[in-house]
């Protein structure tokens, strides 16, 4: 069954919501939410986006009625899964005093098996990059490979591209080839509206055995084929990869980064917002008695001036360098650190800038002043 | 003779949750200057702390915070734990109060160390700036404590003014020493408290005696000072993989995954804080990377 492909119709979409639900996991999927795609909870079919679709520009994002009733007619909204497998607040442990002395008790809560519906394929690569980063090391974080060991996937592939979406040049789509336990194609045409299932795993194989399918034939293979294909040739953005590491290192006091800091507003929006971006700070508290510690774990964003504080001040005052620490990092450092870029193309932080500053701009704007150099 | 422990040992030491801080009590608070006092810590449960020197670890303070600290004790007596702190923030000003009796929380050993195995057969040299002596401290233990396997080994320490010099008493043993040659500056003093060097440590460079083609340079201190103890160094011969040096930033995790101590590609907490030299040199120096 692995590998196989088969078809589901539109109506029996909410058995495979049921399936997973029976098997005990915590379904979360695209909902709308304050005007923007959110992934949340997910009781029924009709809890998803239908007939939804986002627009996407530098630093714009606004839903919009689609003249169909798809399920996954957009794009990706401002959070990711990572919201799940990396929460933006957790508890480490807690402390109590006894006596001199205190007992550390760590947090050893059960994390929810959850089961994600509609993954990207671009998402599916930033899951891919933080299993890098928070368990391929000499440390792991226990946390993240609790909730990451028992997720369920449902990958979609992407008909349509967004306004800033360039997973074809970050090699990360818009077809899922791996890493799903379901892959779904959504095809609408005047008489139908159905699913291509490709089974990525034996669990998605399992699930399946619930849900009323049908094999898949050439032609429906073909057409959700031809579907990914025109997404590919309508990214809204480009990012040339070439030698980028060597690129953005070489200029580390390239003009540019003084350019993009009179726009940066160092609000930290593309860290929030961006997939694979993993900082944290450490917060300790006590309760009022100050029996009782607790220290607590959250997002940070190296666009902070508190982010990198020691005695003296911050080492990286200016919104130049905060920036210029994002970027290389993301599309450079990264390399270095884990083996594969930091970004996956997915568009966010360019959506999500409120100044509209665009990561695939500034690469080509170093870029171009090299070529220029040289002429 | 005591057994040298290598990091990769010191791994399996670091218990399964190393966000977890384990119980230390204080021993003994020695002061070292106005603003920065040495701790014995010894282990609730009579555990040993095994550690490299330059290594660090994370102290918490229950309820207050926690911050990273170098090692400052002998390698060689793993039953006694040594933290010299100098009171700058929140945290590291509430640990300059503790008391004997009182408990903090140890996390570590975290961190790359100083080549002290590999440099064996080398003159060394080391060059310190002001606090940058506590986590050298470990260093110069170890390679006092095996001096036969070394060359000339040479200390050249510079503090701000004489009441900023830590270790007075040992730095006094060591330069009674016919083995070592110790030289001490300040950068300022007032005429009647201080007969030695007077200016930055670099100036000590030229006057220090070892073979620049077979001797191992560990340095640390304020980044400035580093920056210039390397120019003097390479001026005397030195090549930039003789030179080592331990770097400083923001730590919240020390294990590599909370992103605060990036330095360029590397993590400050699990690649450093000892680099050698040449594995930084393209960024060292560079403002605000």
């Amino acid at each position: 069954m692995v590998g196989e492909q088969v078809l589901i119709e539109r109506t029996d979409f909410q058995r495979l919501l049921d399936a997973l639900h029976q098997r005990g996991y915590n379904v979360i999927g695209p909902t709308v939410h304050d005007g923007a795609i959110i992934y949340s909870e997910i009781a029924s079919v009709e809890d998803l986006p239908i007939g939804w679709t986002d627009e996407h520009e530098a630093g714009r994002y606004r839903l919009k009625r689609r003249n169909d009733q798809a399920l996954f007619g957009y794009v990706v909204g401002p959070y990711s899964w990572k919201k799940f497998l990396y929460p933006p607040v957790l508890s480490l442990w807690k402390a109590k005093k006894t006596g001199k002395s205190f007992e550390v008790v760590p947090n050893t809560d059960e994390p929810p098996q959850y089961a994600f519906i509609g993954v990207r394929s671009c998402e599916l690569h930033a899951i891919f990059i933080q299993d890098r980063v928070f368990t391929n090391g000499k440390f792991t974080d226990p946390h993240y490979q609790a909730r990451r060991q028992k997720i369920f996937i449902v990958a979609v592939n992407c008909v349509q591209a967004g306004g800033t979406c360039f997973c074809v040049s970050m090699k990360t789509g818009p077809k899922a080839t791996v890493g799903f336990d379901l892959a779904l194609t959504e095809i609408i045409d005047d008489q139908r509206h159905y699913f291509v299932v490709e089974v990525g795993t034996e669990k998605g194989a399992e699930i399946l055995q619930k849900v009323p399918t049908k094999r898949a034939q050439p032609d429906d293979i073909q057409t959700a084929k031809e579907r990914i294909a025109q997404a590919a040739q309508h990214m809204g953005r480009q990012l040339d990869t070439t030698n980028i590491k060597e690129l953005l290192y070489r200029n580390l006091e390239h003009p540019r980064w003084d350019e993009v800091a009179t726009r940066c507003l160092t609000c930290a929006n593309c860290t929030m917002v961006c997939p694979t971006c993993f900082c944290t700070t450490v917060e300790d508290v006590t309760d009022l008695t100050g029996t009782e510690a607790e220290r607590v774990r959250r997002w940070d964003s190296c666009f902070t001036l508190d982010f990198s504080y020691i005695h003296g001040g911050s080492v990286r005052a200016s919104a130049k360098s905060r920036y210029r620490q994002w970027l290389t990092h993301k599309l450079a450092s990264w390399i270095d650190q884990f083996g594969t870029s930091g970004c996956v193309g997915c568009g966010r932080c360019i959506t999500w800038c409120p100044v509209g500053i665009d990561i695939t701009e500034e690469v080509r704007a170093i870029r171009q002043s090299e070529l220029n150099r040289t002429q | 003779m005591a057994v040298t422990v290598k990091p990769q040992q010191i791994a399996l030491a670091v218990s399964t949750d190393p966000m977890l801080p384990v119980p230390y009590r204080v021993l003994r608070v020695r002061r070292e200057t106005s603003d920065t006092f040495t701790f014995e810590f010894g282990s609730v449960d009579g555990s040993r702390f095994p550690f490299a020197p330059g290594q660090f670890n994370m102290l918490y303070l229950f309820g207050v915070g926690e911050v990273p600290i170098s090692i400052s004790g002998d390698p060689e007596r793993p039953e006694i734990l040594v933290h010299t702190v100098r009171a700058v923030g929140t945290v590291t000003k509430s640990l300059c109060k503790l008391k004997p009796g009182d408990i903090i929380g140890v996390r570590g050993p975290f961190g790359s160390s100083w080549p002290v195995v590999e440099a064996a057969g080398d003159d060394i040299v080391i060059v310190a700036g002001g606090v940058g002596l506590a986590p050298l401290r470990p260093a110069i233990y170890h390679i006092l404590n095996h001096r036969g396997e070394y060359g000339r080994v040479v200390l050249l320490y510079g503090a701000r003014t004489p009441g900023d010099m830590l270790y007075k008493k040992e730095l006094a043993e060591w330069r009674g020493r016919f083995d070592v040659q110790v030289e001490v500056t300040v950068d300022a003093a007032k005429p009647d408290e201080w007969r030695g060097n007077v200016g930055v440590v670099t100036t000590l460079i030229p006057r220090a005696h070892f073979d620049p083609h077979h001797v191992t340079a560990l340095v640390c201190g304020p980044e400035i000072m580093m920056r210039f103890t390397i120019l003097e160094l390479q001026k005397r011969g030195l090549r930039d993989d003789q030179i080592y040096i331990s770097m400083e930033r923001n730590m919240k995790c020390a294990i590599g995954l909370c992103g605060h101590c990036q330095y360029g590609p590397n993590f400050i907490c699990k690649d450093g804080p000892v680099f050698r030299f040449d594995t930084v040199k393209e960024i060292f120096g560079k403002r605000e990377i």
